[in-house]
């Protein structure tokens, strides 16, 4: 019989769980610093800003993530960068979070009425002041359920990053069922690890998304 | 010399020419109505003079400011010029209190405490004293376009422009509006509406601007224009034939 135990391959697993976990924050609070750059650029008067931001968000948006992840590992190291997998994993990540959360925010922004631009306007404010003070308080709140719904995106995406040798869940499984000869038990745990990380994720933003419009007061 | 200088203004959307050479000067503490169908124009012309529109030809001048593409001259512009909407358009996440503190203190760097003084004054100005911690939602139309004018006076404008201010409002709520700004023409307050009230524009205006596609169609004392109307086509408005 096997020499691992079940608690063995769930320890080993949880512990590698942390890895994803961290990952998935960093991905998410880099991500959003991105997102809010991007997001300022692609929608302030410079034409040149605009089209740059334009520019990356469309290439992060459409090459799968697994070929970003690629040129950050491989591309970096031909040029004679050696990059370890930790950080090709966490830049790739950040920059691909990035790019969806600038669209979802956008949307969020172009939903604010357009006379409360023309107000703060009116009132002698700059971009960035109507921005900050007026449109941001505003564009948040809406933009709260699709931001926390994204992040299960996140949280999964991190499986990618085993390709290129970081080990998270989805690597500590393959090594583990390499060790143990048990694939189905091994990646059933590591399932239902990612579930119950991203099931509370998905369903706060469902309740969040209710809360938010069952209360028409904006305040 | 004239406060506000509009000179052969002309815009289009597109192929469509809705300001063809405007000329228009306002003395300090002048009331301007603008009258006019709808599509005549009135409206654009109201938005161009605080840049919310870009011109095409002629200029705008506001005490000395000049309308221009840039984020400096229009700074320059708006705080010489303040402008009230149709729809309110006030802060819906800030407290009346907050509405109109918030520009006086970002855009004008004033403290806290002198910005609350000052907007404390503006609400008891348009009768709103008690309102200051409620929010937009908490109140009538008519209230939320009062907290709207006390915004536009915090930041002390030499003149105001209106934009069919009353023209969203219920019919019992148009009165309390007016009032105010009827005492704000009596404190020598430059105003240029634009509005559909004409007995208020006869009682309150220096002026009356008829326009008629994209044009100055006929200007003069309101007795005048209202009373013995020369063209055919401000008769027609008016309703006289």
């Amino acid at each position: 019989m096997s020499p691992f135990t079940t608690w063995d391959i769930v320890r080993n697993l949880l512990l590698a769980t942390q890895w994803t976990v961290l990952l998935s924050l960093i991905a998410f609070a880099g991500g959003a610093v991105v997102a809010l750059a991007a997001l300022l650029a692609r929608t302030s008067r410079n034409r040149w800003a605009r089209r740059g931001t334009v520019f990356y968000i469309e290439l992060f948006q459409g090459t799968p993530l697994l070929m970003q992840l690629f040129l950050f590992f491989f591309g970096l190291s031909l040029l004679g960068l050696n990059v370890p997998p930790w950080l090709a994993a966490a830049v790739a990540l950040i920059l691909w979070t990035g790019a969806f959360l600038a669209e979802i925010w956008r949307g969020c922004v172009e939903a604010i009425p357009r006379g409360q631009w023309e107000a703060s306007a009116s009132l002698a404010q700059s971009y960035f002041e109507q921005m900050r003070y007026v449109i941001l308080p505003q564009a948040l709140r809406i933009a709260v359920p699709p931001t926390v719904g994204f992040s299960v995106q996140v949280v999964k995406a991190t499986a990618l990053t085993s390709i290129i040798g970081f080990v998270e869940l989805s690597k500590a499984s393959t090594m583990i069922t390499n060790a143990t000869f048990q694939p189905f038990v091994v990646y059933g745990f590591a399932a239902l690890i990612y579930f119950a990380l991203c099931w509370p994720l998905s369903k706060s933003s469902q309740l969040l998304e209710r809360k938010l419009n069952v209360a028409h007061r904006r305040h | 010399m004239s406060l506000i200088a509009v000179t052969e203004v002309r815009k289009r959307f597109g192929a469509n020419e809705v300001l063809k050479g405007i000329n228009l000067d306002v003395a300090p503490g002048e009331v301007i109505a603008i009258i006019g169908k709808s599509g005549s124009g009135k409206s654009t012309l109201l938005r161009c003079i605080n840049g919310l529109e870009t011109i095409d030809e002629g200029s705008i001048m506001v005490a000395g400011a000049q309308l221009a593409d840039d984020e400096l001259h229009l700074r320059a512009l708006r705080l010489k010029v303040g402008m009230i909407f149709q729809g309110f358009n006030l802060f819906p996440h800030l407290s009346a209190g907050r509405n109109v503190m918030l520009s006086p203190m970002v855009v004008k760097k004033i403290s806290a405490k002198e910005a609350e003084a000052e907007a404390r004054a503006r609400l008891a100005q348009v009768g709103l004293e008690h309102k200051f911690d409620a929010y937009p939602d908490e109140l009538s139309g008519g209230q939320q376009q009062r907290v709207a004018i006390a915004r536009a006076l915090a930041m002390r404008p030499l003149a105001l422009l209106c934009d069919e201010i009353t023209s969203a409002l219920d019919p019992e709520l148009v009165n309390e509006v007016l009032q105010v700004v009827g005492k704000l023409a009596e404190e020598g307050m430059t105003l240029l509406m634009v509005t559909h009230e004409m007995r208020f524009a006869r009682e309150v205006c220096d002026r009356v601007v008829f326009m008629h596609q994209g044009r100055v169609h006929e200007i003069g004392p309101p007795d005048i224009v209202f009373e013995s109307p020369k063209t055919l086509e401000l008769r027609q408005f008016l309703g006289m034939t």
